[in-house]
């Protein structure tokens, strides 16, 4: 149980990645998250009007009971398997995201400054929030699969276009990091 | 009935990311920053693990009694390079990318259903305006 409670290191917890989609290939389906975006459009009527969302989101049913339990696990990792969070961040991250404004990083899993409601009620933490949604809704769909359909599925079943994907993911997120982050905190 | 394996998957799936600490903000930004080697790690080992069973699953069935087929991308360079960086701005300023989002909601964290919301008005804005964008 001890092994249990701790976080779990990257060897133990890539491969089960890869167990994850494995087991969806198995049965005939595939791993891709951002797809339920897509369907959750579809259930809302868009396809009334939008040829995009014009499909029938019953057939994705199934990857809908995945986000169903996706959403029970993180409920009973973090409230039944986890202790008090301390993630193990570099002290020059910690450090870094101090002259940034951010205090006590790694102290919960996300960061209280952006996601506490405190944040959310100023118009700059709704708005960081907002756009940061929109633009992975938006290139998530633009680019044809997010981490689990590209970085995961799309690398393990040696796909080109799947690894510019993935450079396209490293690119954006390095310039929101290195060179968008500084305008907007400290 | 039959959906019951889903909301397994599911399940371990949640568990996992939170477990792995893949679900935090602070995890994607020190990844960006080259920082640790955590991130690289799981997405490096599941990558390694996943063509291993992928080659070694050939020759099985899949439980349907077909073959087990990953679905092939589309050609293209441009609508991955453009959409990946546009989805790579959004995964290290909210920190979530389309599980975790979901994967959050469970650990108490509500205000990702504003993420999840507006994430779900990117999609449908992709969806309005995709035949005018290159790909």
């Amino acid at each position: 149980m001890e092994y249990i409670l701790q976080p779990w290191p990257w060897y133990v917890s890539g491969p089960l990645i890869a167990i994850i989609m494995f087991t969806l290939i198995y049965f005939g389906k595939t791993f891709g998250m951002s797809s339920n975006l897509r369907t959750l459009c579809a259930i809302g009527g868009a396809g009334r009007k939008v040829k995009f969302f014009d499909f029938d989101w019953r057939s994705q049913y199934w990857n809908l009971i995945i986000v169903v339990g996706a959403v029970i696990g993180g409920f009973i990792a973090h409230f039944y398997l986890s202790e008090p969070i301390h993630i193990n961040l570099n002290p020059d991250t910690v450090e870094k995201l101090h002259t940034l404004g951010f205090e006590n990083a790694g102290q919960a899993l996300l960061p209280p400054e952006l996601f506490s409601w405190d944040a959310v009620f100023s118009i700059k933490g709704l708005a960081i929030l907002i756009i940061g949604g929109f633009l992975v809704g938006f290139g998530t769909r633009y680019a044809g699969g997010c981490t689990s359909g590209h970085a995961i599925t799309g690398l393990s079943s040696l796909q080109l276009p799947s690894l510019i994907a993935v450079v396209g993911f490293f690119i954006g997120g390095l310039i929101m990091i290195h060179l968008i982050f500084p305008l907007i905190f400290g | 009935m039959k959906y019951i394996k889903f909301l397994f998957v599911g399940i371990i799936f949640g568990i996992v990311l939170v477990k792995s600490e893949a679900v935090s903000w602070y995890r994607i930004y020190e990844m960006f920053k080259f920082e640790s080697f955590h991130m690289y790690g799981i997405i490096g080992s599941a990558v390694i693990s996943g063509i291993v069973l992928l080659l070694l699953s050939k020759n099985i069935k899949n439980s349907n009694g077909g073959l087990m087929t990953v679905p092939k991308k589309d050609r293209g360079l441009t609508r991955y390079l453009l959409g990946g960086t546009i989805f790579g701005l959004g995964w290290a300023l909210s920190g979530a990318c389309p599980g975790p989002m979901y994967i959050l909601v469970g650990t108490g964290a509500f205000s990702m259903l504003i993420v999840i919301l507006a994430a779900i008005l990117g999609t449908f804005v992709y969806g309005i305006i995709k035949d005018r964008l290159p790909h």
